[in-house]
């Protein structure tokens, strides 16, 4: 055998599972149910509801991308200073991704639904019910409880690998600790805040499942609308076209990204 | 002596049960270069480090021009620190490091520019101030940390083992660069390092330090000729240090051979050590020193010989431009003037020596 077979199973892989599926997503979506060459599958982005439908996908996932950056960023800057036990905070944090996402999902649905848990405690204290589930705010929440470990750790990584000596040397010079840390800290975990994003933002902006269970079905947003084209609608030519669109929109956005981070430092 | 700048009053640091400094007292003067000076651990560097303001001492004063500033954070400090690694900024270019300080002062543009062309020049680094830091060298980088510290007019400059991340040659350059930045802004430097050489080069005032004790403190000349202690004598250059005792004064029994001398008030029949360096031992033909030993050992080191000379059952390190055979029998003389004695050592603490360079 020589070194070349070894790569085999990982050619057969990335031929089986990569170029297979892209080739055939490609071909549906450039095709009508006739077989036909059309960007009419591509163009239907533009409909007032798959339009409505991506605008809200990207609102979410934005403010799920900074919601999850807003809580992480302090925690990291916490982290940096922790010295004993600093591993099992970090371990914390993470023991929820060691739950399937759809159950984690599943037990925002029973503590936000019309007769769940937090309405029953609403009622135990003589407070209304609150409608909390099949909200925007709802889908929102359930995007940041999955998504926040993918912000933390790559900043994490990046601020707790920055020297004691640099802030040192900052608060030497005359920084104020406010200061340390937009001059110094800030920039230096710039590629930790980029792959923080991308990890949370790119997920964030397809997902159906967490829509689906939180959302009830009533607030479409771009990944539900591409699943029902290939489970009810049956329809999987604009399945496919739609996501290609999407699949371009996430490749834009990771080039823009890219600039920001040349080293690629934070990709964890 | 010009006027006092700092003064350390009964500083004592522990970190949790182990004492780094224990009731460590320390005037330093304005325009002073002062070297502290010990092994690892000796209580160096957190020294340093609660001049510097980022330790905070257990008990005990730091004042700064007779100001109490022991609780007074770095920022507030009029003084700045070279750090052992460096420690410039990544993201920034050498200019911009250069600048921190300055900006965060809200330094006129003009003002700024003219500081870092003023500090590239003085460390000699004109054509690098728009390179990035990871794009020069080590010694080029200990320059811009030096030039960063020193565009901001401190009083006091702290360097935390500067040189010790580079090559002896350049380590040696870096020396005179030193003393002669010293000389050029007259500012203090307070200087910590484990070498000796280091400390006796450019020091004016040598602090030797070990477990949290200073142990001599004094210039260059006195700590290497006239150490107090036998930690002192052994970890500043090579040196025989033999047990025996003072019979009177001048006069001292050594392996059981009386040896002229010149210090006195010690007592008689008191216990000591006495402290021989290798260069002052005289050898001669058998009968014509003092005692007669034989040679066992001896290398070339280039500007002399480094023998070693068993006599009066005492290995003795001798250094001579004249180099004897081993096997040789020779003499062992020494002049009374470089007879050097010390009190025995009070405690063991004392008497632990630790030479982990």
């Amino acid at each position: 055998m020589n070194k070349r077979s070894f790569t085999a199973p990982y050619i057969i892989w990335i031929i089986g599972g990569t170029l297979i599926p892209l080739a055939m997503m490609f071909y549906y979506g450039l095709t009508d149910e006739s077989g036909t060459w059309t960007l009419q599958n591509i163009l239907a982005i533009f409909e007032p509801g798959n339009l409505r439908a991506l605008w809200k996908s990207l609102l979410y996932s934005a403010a799920c991308t900074v919601v999850c950056l807003l809580l992480s960023y302090p925690i990291a800057l916490i982290l940096r200073n922790v010295k004993r036990a600093k591993g099992v905070i970090v371990f914390i944090f993470l023991l929820p991704m060691w739950v399937n996402f759809l159950l984690r999902t599943m037990a925002w649905q029973v503590l936000l639904e019309k007769g769940g848990v937090i309405n029953g405690i609403l009622g135990w204290i003589g407070l209304p019910k609150a409608r909390l589930i099949n909200t925007p705010g709802a889908i929102i929440m359930g995007m940041v409880y999955d998504f926040l470990p993918f912000m933390l750790l790559p900043i994490n990584n990046v601020l707790s690998k920055v020297p004691n000596s640099l802030t040192e040397a900052a608060y030497d010079l005359g920084a104020s600790k406010t200061q340390v840390i937009t001059k110094v800290l800030l920039p230096l975990s710039v590629p930790g805040i980029v792959s923080g994003i991308t990890m949370v933002f790119v997920p964030a902006l397809t997902t159906f499942v967490i829509s689906n269970m939180l959302g009830g079905g009533k607030i479409l947003l771009i990944g539900n609308i591409i699943e029902q084209e290939f489970t009810v609608g049956d329809n999987w030519n604009l399945g496919a076209g739609l996501s290609i669109v999407m699949m371009i929109f996430i490749l834009v956005s990771m080039a823009f990204i890219a600039k920001f981070d040349k080293k690629g430092e934070g990709l964890a | 002596m010009s006027s006092t700048l700092v003064e350390l009053e009964h500083i004592s640091k522990s970190y949790g049960s182990k004492l780094i400094i224990d009731d460590l007292s320390l005037t330093i003067h304005e325009n002073e270069f002062v070297t502290l000076l010990g092994p690892s651990g000796c209580g160096k560097t957190t020294t340093l480090r609660i001049i510097g303001g980022f330790e905070t001492p257990d008990s005990g004063r730091v004042l700064f021009e007779g100001r109490d500033i022991t609780n007074t954070p770095p920022n507030h400090r009029n003084l700045n620190t070279v750090f052992q690694k460096y420690a410039l900024f990544p993201n920034m270019t050498i200019a911009e490091n250069i600048a921190f300080g300055l900006r965060i002062s809200k330094k006129s543009k003009q003002y700024i520019d003219d500081k870092i062309k003023y500090a590239l020049k003085l460390v000699n680094m004109e054509d690098f101030a728009d390179r990035s830091v990871d794009s020069i060298s080590g010694g080029q980088q200990q320059r811009v940390a030096i030039a960063r510290a020193i565009v901001n007019e401190p009083k006091l400059l702290l360097l935390d083992e500067p040189l010790g991340a580079l090559d002896l040659k350049l380590r040696q350059e870096m020396q005179y660069e030193l003393i002669r930045l010293k000389n050029e802004l007259g500012i203090t430097f307070i200087y910590v390092t484990h070498d000796q050489e280091e400390a006796l080069t450019m020091s004016d005032t040598v602090v030797v330090m070990n477990q949290g004790y200073i142990q001599q403190m004094g210039t260059p000349e006195s700590i290497y000729n006239e150490p107090e202690n036998a930690f002192v004598a052994a970890f500043i250059g090579d040196s025989n240090i033999i047990p025996g005792f003072m019979v009177q004064d001048k006069l001292v029994d050594i392996l059981g051979v009386r040896f002229d001398c010149v210090d006195s008030g010690f007592g008689t029949n008191t216990p000591v050590d006495v402290v021989i360096r290798p260069e002052d031992v005289i050898l001669g033909k058998p009968g014509e020193g003092r005692m007669d030993g034989r040679v066992t050992h001896i290398i070339f080191k280039g500007v002399h010989y480094e023998m070693e000379v068993m006599a009066g059952g005492f290995e003795w390190l001798v250094q001579s431009t004249v180099g004897h055979p081993v096997g040789e029998e020779v003499s062992i003389s020494v002049d009374p003037f470089n007879i050097q004695i010390m009190n025995k050592p009070a405690s063991e603490d004392e008497e632990a020596i630790k030479l982990d360079e």
